[in-house]
């Protein structure tokens, strides 16, 4: 049941890309073409997308727990950081030279054409590589089977209030901030 | 509408399950060799896929658009996404519209430094080098 509910978002997911419009790149690259012949219609799905996914969040998080499971799961990262800076900018490079993210490239990537399908390895490549490299970031609430904490939303909903998205200390936490 | 279906497939995984929508985390994390939470994933990438071959099906026209860049370019361009969301830990979902959506000043700033760069390379690759359009 969990699982199928997972795996029903995630159907939910890819059609919502692909209605959007997300997984040509050459619309992504005309919305990121803002000194040339700009195409806006992006800002809307984004601004859409964030705008039920706002609401629906904080109506949610006036829950206890999540519908199917024992506790929600919310980043607990808050810094704003070099490797933070730093990660984003070359993702945008990556994203405005090619007009994919990870989403909309898997998802194109079932078409099986060798263009998406090497981005996708390559994108691969690029993971583990930053996973095999030394020095990464310690998580925070490092604990891994934390994983599901009871209590989590109660300390979630102080933690709204305490700030913009500010998860509390104990929340039940994962190693990832937005988790993109 | 596409906008409609992702937020409300972003706020069901809250909802449900509990967990926030962020593909490059859910991949990164499946690709490390002993992790927790490799389940919940691993079937949500298989319901991505899914959703793909579901728009093969009945829209194929929104997978039938390539990429301009060329094949070498793109190889580049993959590992920068890859290894750069591996560094922000987010990407365009997680931190673009599940971190907005939490109002994550973290997340909010991730998000305008990848749109801006995003924008500054296809300002020189398109204007300045001129390729790819």
């Amino acid at each position: 049941m969990r699982l199928l509910a997972v795996y029903l978002c995630g159907v939910l997911f890819a059609l919502g890309l692909g209605v959007a419009g997300m997984t040509q790149p050459t619309k992504v690259i005309a919305f990121l073409d803002i000194f040339g012949d700009w195409d806006p219609s992006l800002a809307f799905v984004m601004g859409g997308a964030v705008g039920v996914n706002l609401l629906l969040y904080r109506l949610t998080l006036r829950r206890r727990r999540p519908l199917l499971e024992e506790a929600f799961v919310i980043p607990s990262r808050r810094a704003i950081n070099a490797r933070l800076l730093g990660g984003a900018a070359l993702f945008g490079v990556g994203w405005g030279l090619s007009g994919y993210c990870p989403g909309p490239a898997l998802v194109a990537s079932v078409s099986g054409t060798t263009p998406v399908l090497a981005f996708v390895a390559a994108m691969v490549a690029g993971m583990l590589v930053f996973q095999k490299l030394p020095g990464e970031e310690p998580r925070p609430g490092e604990s891994r089977p934390g994983e599901s904490r009871p209590g989590a939303l109660r300390a979630g909903r102080s933690g709204a209030q305490a700030g913009p998205g500010a998860a509390p200390p104990g929340a039940g936490r994962e190693g990832c901030e937005g988790c993109g | 509408m596409g906008g409609i279906l992702i937020g409300l497939a972003a706020a069901a995984l809250f909802f449900l399950n509990g967990k926030i929508l962020g593909i490059s985390n859910i991949t990164a994390e499946l690709l490390y060799p002993r992790r927790p939470g490799k389940a919940w994933r691993g079937v949500f990438l298989l319901g991505l896929l899914s959703g793909g071959l579901i728009l093969l099906a009945w829209h194929p026209g929104s997978l039938a658009v390539p990429s301009p860049a060329p094949l070498g370019l793109l190889i580049l361009a993959g590992f920068l996404v890859g290894y750069g969301a591996s560094l922000g830990r987010g990407c365009t979902s997680g931190h673009g519209i599940c971190g907005i959506s939490r109002l994550s000043a973290r997340s909010i700033v991730a998000t305008l430094v990848f749109m801006g760069s995003g924008m500054l390379t296809v300002y020189l690759v398109r204007h300045v080098i001129g390729a790819g359009s």
